[in-house]
Parts: C-alpha cells; sequence; structure tokens
C-alpha cells in the first residue's frame, strides 16, 4: 500500500506569540517549530499500516526552507520519502489554493491511501484534507480514530461528538483525516536518523506544480489578542501566599468551598 | 444577499432530533438578516425529514427547505455536499452558515470546494464594515484571533463555533415550507450504526466540583499531586483530551467536544491552556479558576479566578490552604 503523508511545520505549542507590526501575522523570528501534532499521529498511522501491509509511506510538506528539519524527523521515525513543496510565502495562498499545491504533487504519485492530521494547530480550518480529497476525486472521512484495511478498501472509525463513534467502509484509494489519540507516537531511534540522511528529499517549487496563489476566496484581515469574556481576577506570587487569596476568594466570594 | 441556514438533525437509534448547536447558527442567521435587512430561510436534510421541517415553520424565516430524499437517510459526505449543493444553486442563497459541528467538518470543505469557494470554519463572531461581512475566527488554539473577509464572488460559507451565539435569541413567527428533492447519486463511503464505547461508569456531568488537569502535568507519574486537590475539595477528577490520549487517565473522564460537556459549581483547571475544544465542554461552570504558567493561556479568558504560576508548586499550596479552611 503507498501511503502519503501531508505534515505541517508549526510553531512550538508553547511558543510565546506576538502580533507582527503589520497586524497581519505573527512575528516569526525567534520562534521555534514542530510537526503540526495530528500530522504526527497521521503520519505514526501511516508507518504502523505499512508496518502490518507492506508498501511505501512517503511525507509530504508544503512550507519554507524551515520545514526541512521537520521533514527530516518524518524521515527518522520511518518515512521512506519525502516531497518537499518549498515556498517562503505560503501566507499568501488560501486553503484552497495550498491544497491545490498538495494535489498537483500527490497526483501523479497515484497513492492507495492518503493520510492528513485533523486540522493545524496554527491556523486552524480543519479543511485541507476534505479540499483535497475533493479535488482529487476521492472519497474521505474526517476525524479517524481507528484504521482497518480490507481487500481493495478501509473500514475506519470515525470520531462524532459526545462520546459517539461511527465506522464507514470506503473503497481504495481514499482520504482520511486522523485524530490524535489514533495510536501511540514513536520516537526516532538513533538507527533511523542516521538512515534518514540517506533517504530522498525531492523538492518542488510552486511554479514546477503549476501553481500560484492566484485571487483567494478568503483574506485574514488583522490579527490580535482576543479580549476577555469575564473579568478574571488574576493573582501572581509566591505559591503560599496565592493559594491563600484564591481560597479566601472560593470561600467568601464565589462560596464554592 | 439572502442567507441560508442549513440545520444539522441527528438520529440515533431511530431516533430524529436536532444537534442543538443548530438553533444558535439558526439565531445567528436572523441577526445577520436584520443586519443586512436580506431574507433568511433555514433548510434540514434527512428521510423522512417532514417533522423536523415542521418544527422550523414556527421560527421567523422566509422559507423553510425540508431536503428529502432515500440516499439522505444516513450521512455521507457525498450525498449530504451534493444536497446542499443544489438547494444553494437553486435558491440563489449568498450566505450559507452551518453550526461547526463534527459533521459540517466533514462535507463543508467538500461542497465549498466543488464550487471554487472556500468556507470560512469555526466562526466565533461577526460584524460588518461598509457592509461587508467580517468573520472572526480563532488561530493556535484560541491564543490570537483574526478578522477574515471573503473575496470574489458568493455564495459565501461558513460555520459557526459552539456556544459563538445564543439560541434564546429566537424569534418566532410563521414560515412556508418547501419541499426539495436533490438527484444523488449513491456515496461512495458506506456508514454504519452509532455507537458508544462501554457505558460510561463516570458520570462527570453530576459533579459540583470538578479538578481537570491538562497538558501542564507533564507526566502520568504527576497526576497523584492533582488527585490530592481533587480530594481535598470533594471533587471529581477530569482530564483535557491530551491526557486521555497519553492514557494517563481514562476517556471516561475526558471535557470537552469529544468528551463530556460540564457546568459544575466550580471548575479548577490545572495546567490547561484552554484550545476551544476544551472551552466548550466546560465554559458554562459556574466559577471557573485556572492555575497555568502562561498568563497568556485562553483559559484565563473565561476564568472567574486565576493564578499565574508553576502548578507544581502552587497546587500543593492550595491543597494545604484548602485544609485549612475546611477546618
Amino acid at each position: 500500500m503507498k501511503i502519503i503523508v501531508c505534515i505541517k511545520q508549526v510553531p512550538a505549542r508553547d511558543s510565546q506569540l506576538r502580533v507582527a507590526p503589520s497586524g497581519a501575522w505573527i512575528q516569526e523570528a525567534d520562534l521555534s517549530y514542530e510537526i503540526n501534532e495530528p500530522d504526527a499521529y497521521a503520519l505514526e498511522e501511516g508507518l504502523q499500516l505499512k508496518e502490518k501491509h507492506g508498501g511505501e509511506v512517503v511525507a509530504l510538506c508544503a512550507g519554507p526552507a524551515r520545514a526541512a528539519q521537520t521533514i527530516r524527523e518524518a524521515l527518522a521515525k520511518g518515512a521512506d520519502r519525502a516531497i518537499h513543496i518549498e515556498e517562503e510565502d505560503l501566507g499568501s495562498f488560501d486553503p484552497l489554493g495550498a491544497a491545490r499545491l498538495l494535489a498537483a504533487a500527490i497526483a501523479p504519485e497515484k497513492p492507495d491511501l492518503l493520510l492528513t492530521g485533523l486540522q493545524s494547530d496554527d491556523l486552524g480550518y480543519g479543511q485541507t484534507g476534505v479540499i483535497l480529497a475533493e479535488l482529487l476525486g476521492l472519497p474521505h472521512a474526517t476525524i479517524i480514530m481507528q484504521v482497518e484495511k480490507q481487500d481493495g478498501a478501509i473500514r475506519v472509525k470515525r470520531e462524532l461528538e459526545d462520546g459517539w463513534f461511527q465506522h464507514v467502509e470506503m473503497p481504495l484509494p481514499a482520504l482520511l483525516t486522523i485524530q490524535s489519540g489514533i495510536n501511540k507516537l514513536r520516537y526516532a531511534t538513533l538507527m533511523g536518523i542516521k538512515k534518514a540522511k540517506s533517504k530522498e528529499i525531492r523538492r518542488v517549487t510552486v511554479a514546477e506544480l503549476g501553481g500560484s496563489p492566484g485571487a483567494a476566496c478568503i483574506l485574514l484581515s488583522r490579527v490580535y489578542a482576543p479580549g476577555r469574556s469575564k473579568q478574571t481576577q488574576l493573582f501572581e506570587g509566591p505559591p503560599k501566599e496565592v493559594a491563600a487569596k484564591l481560597v479566601e476568594k472560593l470561600k467568601f466570594e464565589a462560596r464554592v468551598i | 444577499m439572502s442567507i441560508l441556514v442549513v440545520m444539522e438533525q441527528r438520529t440515533v437509534s431511530g431516533q430524529m432530533g436536532w444537534n442543538r448547536m443548530s438553533w444558535e447558527t439558526l439565531a445567528a442567521g436572523q441577526q445577520l438578516a436584520r443586519e443586512m435587512q436580506a431574507p433568511v430561510s433555514a433548510a434540514v436534510l434527512g428521510q423522512p425529514i417532514e417533522a423536523l421541517a415542521a418544527e422550523l415553520t414556527t421560527k421567523k424565516l422566509d422559507h423553510v427547505y425540508a431536503v428529502g430524499h432515500e440516499l439522505l437517510k444516513d450521512y455521507t459526505p457525498d450525498t449530504y455536499s451534493a444536497a446542499v449543493r443544489q438547494l444553494v444553486e437553486k435558491t440563489g442563497a449568498r450566505i450559507v452558515i452551518f453550526p461547526h459541528t463534527y459533521q459540517v467538518r466533514d462535507f463543508m470543505p467538500k461542497l465549498a470546494t466543488s464550487l471554487g469557494r472556500v468556507a470560512v470554519s469555526d466562526v466565533v463572531a461577526h460584524r460588518l464594515e461598509d457592509g461587508k461581512l467580517v468573520l472572526v475566527r480563532q488561530l493556535f488554539q484560541g491564543k490570537l484571533n483574526v478578522d477574515v473577509r471573503f473575496a470574489g464572488d458568493p455564495p459565501y460559507f461558513a460555520s459557526l463555533q459552539a456556544g459563538a451565539y445564543r439560541a434564546d435569541q429566537l424569534e418566532a413567527g410563521a414560515a412556508p415550507v418547501e419541499q426539495f428533492v436533490p438527484q444523488l447519486s449513491p456515496s461512495r463511503t458506506k456508514p454504519l450504526a452509532w455507537f458508544r464505547e462501554a457505558a460510561r461508569a463516570v458520570d462527570l456531568t453530576t459533579a459540583e466540583i470538578i479538578v481537570s488537569v491538562g497538558r501542564g502535568i507533564k507526566e502520568a507519574d504527576n497526576i497523584p499531586i492533582v488527585q490530592k486537590l481533587a480530594d481535598a475539595l470533594g471533587a471529581e477528577l477530569a482530564a483535557s483530551r491530551p491526557i486521555c490520549d497519553s492514557g494517563w487517565l481514562p476517556m471516561e473522564r475526558q471535557v470537552g467536544s469529544s468528551g463530556q460537556t460540564v457546568a459544575p459549581k466550580m471548575y479548577l483547571a490545572v495546567g490547561i491552556s484552554g484550545a476551544i475544544q476544551h472551552l466548550v465542554g466546560m465554559k458554562g461552570s459556574k466559577t471557573i479558576v485556572a492555575i497555568n504558567k502562561d498568563s497568556n493561556a485562553p483559559i484565563f479568558e473565561v476564568a472567574d479566578y486565576g493564578i499565574v504560576g508553576d502548578l507544581f508548586q502552587v497546587v500543593p499550596a492550595l491543597v494545604d490552604e484548602i485544609q485549612k479552611a475546611k477546618g
């Protein structure tokens, strides 16, 4: 089974984010980056399916030059090769424009299964996988917690709200968006890291894929810190002091103790 | 700029009903219609669908569309996407809004793509600027907001976050029902019955006090630190999704969109940053307390009381003070 896993590099989870002076995006200098967490689970699922059924796992990433680090980590964990759509200004592509780039890179590969994380931790549209499926004419299912391969088909467990689940069956090729927690993530081994150095990373440009940002359907006009919906009483200081203050409030003001 | 609200029905074990978020979206649709002086209609899909469509006729709406077809009986992205697209084409709706449910996440992007459009997902607010719609959504798991505008021609598609609009603002009225039968081919995906994993042993919804733990706890071996706090308060212990994903606490203790929705007298969030998937499960709590090392964590936006600090120092101190206060 040939599996392509789409991965994205995003600012590390505990980053202190500051809005850029232009107000159009965040200040990117000094940030550290990591693989988008749901994509890490998608990659792991791809690797486990390959280990069970044989085949190949290709990591596909659109991003600037710095994304090479995240791609190398995917190779070290066990992806066989990678495709890097190298573009410094992906921000000028809306989700449809970005998905068109991915689709153009995927189409000639003819994968049996396409995996993405269910959403990104930065923009969080939660749409790229489904858009890709539509562009490539593939059946899809989202927020997947289990994948079973059948003869020419798959059976997946789809998460629904409020503790409900549903099994869905579909023919291959197909696209799945993977939910965090579907599996247990592996760490790259020393051997894996060493092997990764000789694995192929094919770099392609937007022009080579016949893409361009084109006329975006949606425009992000201003990024800003959200206002508080409540008046929060915030305490800071020595632990014993703030704990005492909080307990007093909870006892005499909120009356919950 | 006619507005169409696509309501979501859910059929569980043969029982038909509504996804409650739909009513919030309907109220938002009515609000938009007032602001833009535009007509608003609502649609519901399924088979049979007449009974649910009839419920919508008591609302202030231009039209109610009962979209019925044998292939809409069980949800699939292929059939729902095609049916809504045909309805949009037939009605000429310019703005189409949905509740941001798991089902909508599954088919709205497909629908928008099939029309060469991009949907704006998970909207938390809106305003009009020079008559143009500006939508607000969250970035970086709620750490920042962004204003989004549509460019190009309508139809425009958007989904609205749970709790962003109030269902109690719904206006009553009398609306005519129109049947709409789309042209559908069978779905490529085959949906099977809904199920729940083994019955829930823990019902967090009845707890008066909940102490909930998130990523900040760092490792499974540290869970007893918050368990002690829960014990001191006589509280149930709960967690955000990553803790349950890691197996540090059972899934049945998860609060959030994929877990339980709770509204206790006090919700004490320890080391939880407050991603929206968590907030929707607890923001109705009467008193919310947050302990987090990052003063910019979104959890503080919904908290009544907050301590900015290292939970490994703060929580034990808090246990001492609670025990003193309780005598």
